[in-house]
């Protein structure tokens, strides 16, 4: 079942990265600026999407970093 | 006690005497209304309308008055009143205690008083007591005050524009022009600091309040850097809209305060000031540490401070002491000209 979450975290990404294509294990912090309305978008995306709670401790870079880690960040609190 | 920063009208029998659906032509206006409704625009208090009427009859006699253009987001149809006056406050962003509504009707006000308790409900008889009541009274009246209801009148033709737009948000950002200005505070600031403090809580880091004395020692202060933030783009300005504080000790930097206001909300402000902040600390070569508290509606700027690399050092109920090691210091986003004032230079 890791591809339904992981397409549903595409999709939202293809919004804001919209001429890029995103590797799974790809930086998307590196990849420009990544402002405040942007992270808090995808915190209220994840929360909502997949019925997680984000709380303060998980809100470590690197839990959201890539796809690949945002999917696992998901899976984990879903588990 | 909370100052109002919206006052929310009825009609009929409130703003003119006389019900508009039956007796048309003939309604007047309620004595003394209009000056009511000019001052409070004039102390920077927003007004909008909770009325059960025609909506386009309703209209036309505002503007017939001269008044129609005095509301935000006016809520002229049949439903709930505190439906209405919900839907106000989501669309100009703010909190449900500094809200008072005025009817004249003991049913009205009860509706919204029980699904609303922050309301603050004002019987339409006691309208000219109104100016008087310290709730209506801002400490400072500033220039932001008085053009306020301006400048929400141009958000909202960005919204409209927003909502229009097809296309990632950076473009449409960038389709806005974006000047950002960060300058040392004045003596001619030192009102609007002090206002944002106090009504900024959202996109507010401690929620720490400083009097215009306070300020004021703090700004010739060697130990503190206190800066205020102007926002501009192709609509118009914004007005000032954000403050920081930094205290300068000899162990590192803290930033004791970052601000902005609500209205900036969706234009990624807060980072750009956060890398501002960052590369400061960089250039003079000092520790940057944050203090942070936390409450029920400054979420976004603890993730703002998270997402920019800042790490827990301490924590304390509500309080966290954050730290950033200030490896990545990310350059200022194309969709916004920054310009720091007679400062130290910061490379862009």
């Amino acid at each position: 079942m890791e591809n339904a979450i992981k397409a549903k975290v595409k999709k939202f990404l293809s919004r804001f990265f919209k001429s890029q294509e995103i590797a799974d294990d790809q930086d998307i912090f590196s990849l420009g600026f990544v402002n405040s309305l942007f992270a808090m978008q995808l915190v209220l995306f994840l929360e909502k999407e997949f019925d997680i709670m984000v709380d303060t401790e998980d809100l470590d870079l690197e839990n959201f970093r890539t796809i690949d880690l945002i999917t696992s960040f998901v899976e984990k609190k879903q588990a | 006690m909370k100052k109002i920063k919206c006052v929310i009208w009825d009609l009929d029998h409130t703003v003119w005497n006389g019900v508009l659906l039956e007796d048309g032509d003939n309604v007047q206006l309620r004595e003394g209304i209009v000056e009511i409704i000019q001052e409070l625009d004039r102390r920077g208090i927003l007004q909008s309308i909770s009325s059960r009427n025609e909506e386009e009859m309703a209209m036309a006699k505002l503007k017939e008055f001269g008044l129609d253009e005095y509301f935000l987001y006016p809520q002229i149809n049949w439903n709930a009143k505190s439906s209405s006056i919900k839907k106000i406050v989501e669309s100009i962003n703010i909190g449900m205690d500094t809200i008072a509504f005025v009817d004249d009707q003991p049913f009205e006000r009860e509706e919204v008083g029980a699904a609303l308790p922050d309301v603050l409900l004002i019987d339409a008889l006691d309208t000219d007591q109104l100016l008087g009541m310290p709730e209506m009274n801002p400490t400072f009246i500033t220039d932001d005050s008085k053009n306020r209801r301006l400048m929400y009148m141009s958000d909202i033709k960005r919204k409209e524009i927003e909502e229009s737009f097809e296309g990632p948000q950076e473009e449409f950002l960038a389709s806005l022009g974006m000047e950002l200005t960060i300058s040392p505070v004045t003596t001619d600031d030192l009102q609007r600091a002090e206002e944002l403090t106090v009504r900024t809580h959202q996109l507010n880091t401690t929620g720490y309040t400083y009097s215009y004395e306070e300020l004021d020692q703090l700004r010739h202060s060697p130990d503190h850097k206190l800066m205020i933030v102007d926002l501009k783009d192709k609509y118009g300005t914004y007005g000032k809209i954000g403050l920081i504080l930094l205290e300068c000790k000899e162990e590192a930097w803290y930033i004791k305060l970052l601000l902005m206001s609500c209205r900036v909300m969706s234009r990624g402000i807060g980072s750009i000031l956060i890398n501002y902040i960052m590369q400061l600390a960089k250039e003079n070569n000092v520790t940057l540490r944050a203090e942070f508290v936390k409450t029920d509606r400054n979420r976004m700027m603890l993730i703002t401070y998270k997402f920019a690399g800042f790490k827990e050092m301490e924590t304390n109920g509500n309080h966290i002491l954050f730290e950033n090691d200030l490896s990545l210091v990310q350059p200022y986003p194309d969709y916004v000209q920054v310009t720091v004032k007679d400062t130290i230079e910061v490379s862009n």
